[in-house]
């Protein structure tokens, strides 16, 4: 005879239908820090950077490597701010405010390094398509001339192959510069590392600050140091899932859509005739923000607002370049 | 972490050099072979055991270049897949070292010295006279280097041997006939006493006042027994009796300060980590002497090994570390050596390890070889090279008394100054104390080389004017008058002629707008181009930068091509423009880099330039403006 319904041993307790959509926990309230930043009295939470406080009172500071969901990795120092008893100027975007700091973001000291910097990099990385920073050069008044005329570009893959240690001195009146042949070894995403200022955003994204995939790492040292992928082999060789978040932090255009790529070689690329439209990706169930960039009636690049809690600017291959079956006119 | 290995299959031996650092793998996840039966088929065996081993990647690919002489791709593969780093990074961490080869190389690696000491005296005509002899050899690879540390006996050269049975050595005051039979022999001549008796001329006189070096050249560096004889030990004795608190506070009595250049008080370091909230602290000792001109740490390492053991033991104990680590630089194979033989014989004795002399306490040191890089002297470049990170300098703060290497509190001492602390423990504080001046308390080793009769490693209490120690090394042979000195090396400053009554110590040093920095004192006759050495401290500086910052990474370049285009007789513009210019990278540099070596990367340029004027570079007449 089989044995009648009991009810389960009481072991397991359903728990509490939700009452309130749950949500993350507060944030503890940090204990504010006072600081005296240009004669302006100014407050902000502990933890936050020098750049956070001047952001605070509208000061307009420089920055080039900081991006705001990364780590600040404070190598371009362009966003330095003199810290009265400080012996160098020290960098706005990754100096936690401390109470009592004085600082100046606008001394002559502070402007003369922020134009150096600019002059440095204007010198020898090609800025062309980088109208940010050309504006600061402009505006610190900076002079890449001075440094001598531009070498020409190395010939394909020698950067990549420099050792450390060892250089040659270029003809006198000749500034160098990292110019090299574009990288195009993929459909999706050249990368003209001519115009790269080895801000280190492409590897923070490529690992642990959001893609999680360690394709590439800065190699070589001193003016030959680089971004490259082991032994410099092609990207398709390489550990690269194509989620093309690497393009969306690049500061400079050295990484870029090639369907961005091949229309400003073709002079067919008009930022002005543009539109941009917000719509959700419709490839998965996790609901990313995409903004589709239309030229002609044609999506020509797929980004994503960095500030958007669900992405924070990153995509995958699909959301990022997956866009082609929307256009198929035939 | 899921790591992509796209690389060729190591072969036998390739597997075998990495394992023999490493261990033998624990599952097919971490490079082994997969064993269905023991891992189940998903594995989770050693995967964090591998990730938390990181910091044996510079060990792991010493290995392996030891071992082929290069890096080859199927090793790097193993190496990643064993500790689970992607293969880009150990890439660009195999990249960042001189000494590391991505190319198949010669049997024999030949890295002759072209830097400022060496270059005068006939350290270039070596290498071109090399490669002519080997040209395209594949037996002998010729390398330029930066400074070797041999200055006492230029020209230097360094042979490094690969194979099963790796060796290399130093070449003091080398002919190619002497590389080559070093080559062939298999044996170097750095090997007996003599080479420290060279490098100690006060060895030879007993009746010199030696402490720091009382041992080196007259006692033998492997004997343990030599070591005690020779009052060895009383400083631990007496640390481990007084306790952390009164060792720290006889540290901080003797006011003695860091040696490798930056003088910052020991006593203050020691008590911060000593009071630091972790109960895991690290002590580490920085023997990557690399400064040009800078042999002292080379010398005490190789001819007074348990002094440095026994500075780290008590150090370890004062701050209540178990381990310390010992960076010493891939130009030291002998170094290395002696410094590996004192710490298993002080191992076998009970002198590290548990229960140190009986006591309570336990401490251990594990020697890191550097792999050819001056900024791995910068201490938080040095906390990332150890780590295996690529050798790039953090930001500061926080500091290593904070968070150092491993992100634990962190004493990081130069050798020099640890070599100090038995001698503190022994003497009191009071006593080293009462030595010296005001600013600068105790003694002091200089590095004398360059154009003197008698250069090597001189050791005297603060106080000895420049002028005095020249002539203490012999004076400038020849009756010659003295150009110019450089103080505290490549990163330090010149002074001229007029000059020279100048006390070496640090605030001596500091009145007249120059360094004592780690003790270099480079002495330049009226026969050397001062033109020529100022362009080869801005090519050092621009092989050296690790490229992180803009300022140093464009600044040291632009630097250099500034130097030589003067020095073409081809400036772009006045010369007072140029001297602008120059004034410029130097203060962005200064006000903007990351680390010391982009503050200071300007300074020997700009001392000169203001002693001489911006004609110096081209070689011009020289005019001391202050004489």
């Amino acid at each position: 005879m089989a044995e009648p319904f009991r009810e389960p041993p009481m072991w397991f307790h359903a728990p509490p239908r939700p009452t309130r959509v749950p949500m993350p926990p507060a944030e503890a309230s940090r204990p504010a820090v006072d600081l005296v930043v240009d004669g302006k009295a100014v407050s902000v939470p502990a933890g936050a950077t020098l750049l956070d406080a001047c952001a605070k009172l509208g000061l307009d500071i420089p920055t080039i490597c900081q991006h705001p969901n990364m780590t600040p990795v404070n190598v371009c120092r362009v966003c330095v701010v003199e810290l009265e008893g400080a012996r160098t100027l020290v960098p706005s975007c990754s100096r936690v405010a401390e109470s009592g700091m004085k600082v100046s973001t606008n001394s002559d000291r502070v402007r003369a390094s922020r134009r150096m910097v600019l002059e440095l990099l204007a010198s020898s990385v090609d800025l062309s398509t980088a109208p940010d920073i050309q504006r600061r050069c402009a505006e610190y008044g900076a002079r890449p001339e001075r440094h001598g005329s531009p070498e020409p570009a190395s010939p394909e893959g020698e950067r990549d192959q420099r050792v450390p240690g060892h250089h040659h001195l270029p003809e006198p009146g000749i500034a160098r510069r990292v110019a090299q042949p574009v990288k195009i070894d993929n459909d999706l995403y050249v990368r003209d590392y001519s115009k790269c200022v080895l801000c280190y955003k492409c590897v923070q994204a490529c690992g642990d600050e959001a893609q999680n995939t360690f394709a590439i790492s800065v190699a070589g040292r001193g003016f030959d140091a680089r971004i490259s992928t082991e032994n410099a082999v092609p990207l398709t060789d390489s550990a690269c899932v194509y989620c093309g978040n690497c393009i969306g932090v690049c500061p400079t255009g050295a990484l870029m859509f090639k369907s961005e790529h091949d229309m400003r070689q073709a002079g067919t690329w008009d930022e002005s005739a543009q539109k941009q439209t917000d719509t959700i990706c419709g490839y998965c169930g996790v609901g990313c923000t995409l903004t589709l960039h239309v030229q002609d009636n044609t999506i020509v690049k797929v980004t994503s607002p960095a500030d958007r809690e669900i992405t924070h600017g990153n995509l995958c291959i699909k959301g990022r370049f997956g866009y082609q079956s929307v256009q198929n006119k035939a | 972490m899921d790591i992509v290995v796209r690389g060729p299959e190591p072969t036998d031996s390739e597997r075998l050099a990495v394992d023999a650092v490493l261990g033998p793998p624990v599952s097919a996840w971490a490079g082994g072979v997969r064993d269905l039966g023991r891992e189940g088929r998903i594995s989770l065996l050693g995967g964090s055991e591998a990730r938390s081993q990181r910091h044996l990647l510079l060990p792991a690919l010493h290995a392996v270049q030891d071992r082929f002489g290069w890096l080859p791709p199927g090793a790097l593969a193993h190496i990643s897949r064993r500790l689970t780093i992607p293969p880009a990074e150990v890439h660009g961490v195999a990249s960042f070292y001189q000494l590391f080869q991505l190319k198949p190389g010669a049997r024999s690696q030949v890295h002759v010295c072209e830097d400022i000491a060496c270059r005068h005296r006939g350290g270039l005509a070596l290498e071109r006279e090399l490669r002519e002899r080997h040209p395209g050899s594949e037996a002998v690879d010729i390398h330029g280097s930066p400074c070797l540390g041999v200055c006492e006996q230029a020209p230097a050269a360094l042979v490094l041997r690969h194979g099963e049975k790796p060796g290399g050595g130093a070449i003091g005051g080398a002919t190619a006939r002497a590389v080559e039979s070093a080559i062939e022999s298999g044996s170097y001549p750095d090997a007996g006493l003599d080479w420290l008796k060279w490098a100690v001329p006060q060895s030879l006189h007993p009746e010199a006042d030696l402490a720091l070096l009382a041992r080196v050249g007259r006692c033998d560096p492997a004997s343990l027994e030599d070591y005690r004889r020779s009052g060895g030990y009383l400083g631990l004795a007496k640390a481990l009796a007084l306790g952390s608190e009164a060792t720290i506070a006889e540290v901080v009595a003797s006011g003695i300060v860091g040696r490798g250049g930056a003088a910052f008080p020991t006593g203050r370091k020691w008590d911060a980590v000593a009071k630091a909230a972790d109960p895991e602290r690290l002590v580490v000792c920085n023997a990557d002497e690399s400064e040009p001109g800078t042999f002292k740490d080379r010398v005490v390492m190789e001819g007074d090994p348990f002094a440095l053991v026994e500075g780290m033991t008590i150090a370890g104990l004062a701050v209540g570390a178990r381990k310390g680590y010992l960076y010493i630089r891939g130009e030291y194979p002998l170094a290395v050596r002696r410094m590996e033989g004192a710490i298993k014989a002080a191992r076998a004795a009970g002198l590290l390890g548990d229960a140190i002399s009986g006591s309570g306490v336990s401490f251990d040191i594990e020697i890191r070889r550097g792999a050819g890089a001056y900024i791995c002297g910068e201490e938080t470049a040095l906390f990332n090279s150890i780590e295996g990170q690529r050798g790039e300098p953090r930001s500061k703060p926080p500091f290593p008394v904070q968070n150092g290497l491993f992100g634990k509190p962190t004493v990081i001492n130069n050798v020099e100054t640890l070599v100090n602390i038995p001698l503190v423990m022994r003497e009191g504080g009071a006593a080293i104390a009462a030595m010296g001046t005001t600013g600068s308390k105790g003694r002091k080793l200089f590095c004398v080389s360059g154009n003197v009769a008698r250069p090597g490693v001189y050791e005297f209490p603060f106080g000895i004017t420049l002028a005095e120690l020249i002539g203490k090394a012999g004076g400038v042979p020849d009756g010659r008058p003295v150009q110019a000195v450089l103080l505290g090396g490549a990163a330090g400053a010149f002074v001229g002629p007029a000059q020279l009554q100048v006390p070496l110590t640090f605030e001596g040093t500091r009145a007249i707008g120059a360094t004592l920095g780690s003790g270099v004192v480079m002495v330049f006759d009226d026969t050397v181009d001062l033109g020529d050495t100022l362009q080869r401290i801005a090519a050092f500086f621009r092989d050296e930068s690790c490229g992180q910052c803009v300022p140093c990474r464009v600044g040291t370049s632009r630097q250099e091509e500034l130097v030589g285009r003067i020095r073409a007789g081809k400036p772009l513009g006045s010369l007072a423009e140029e001297s602008a210019l120059l004034d410029d990278l130097a203060q962005v540099m200064r006000d903007a880099s990351i680390c010391g070596l982009g503050h200071t990367a300007s300074s020997a340029l700009q001392s000169a330039v203001r002693l001489w004027g911006p004609g110096i570079l081209n070689g011009a007449k020289l005019v001391d403006n202050h004489g």
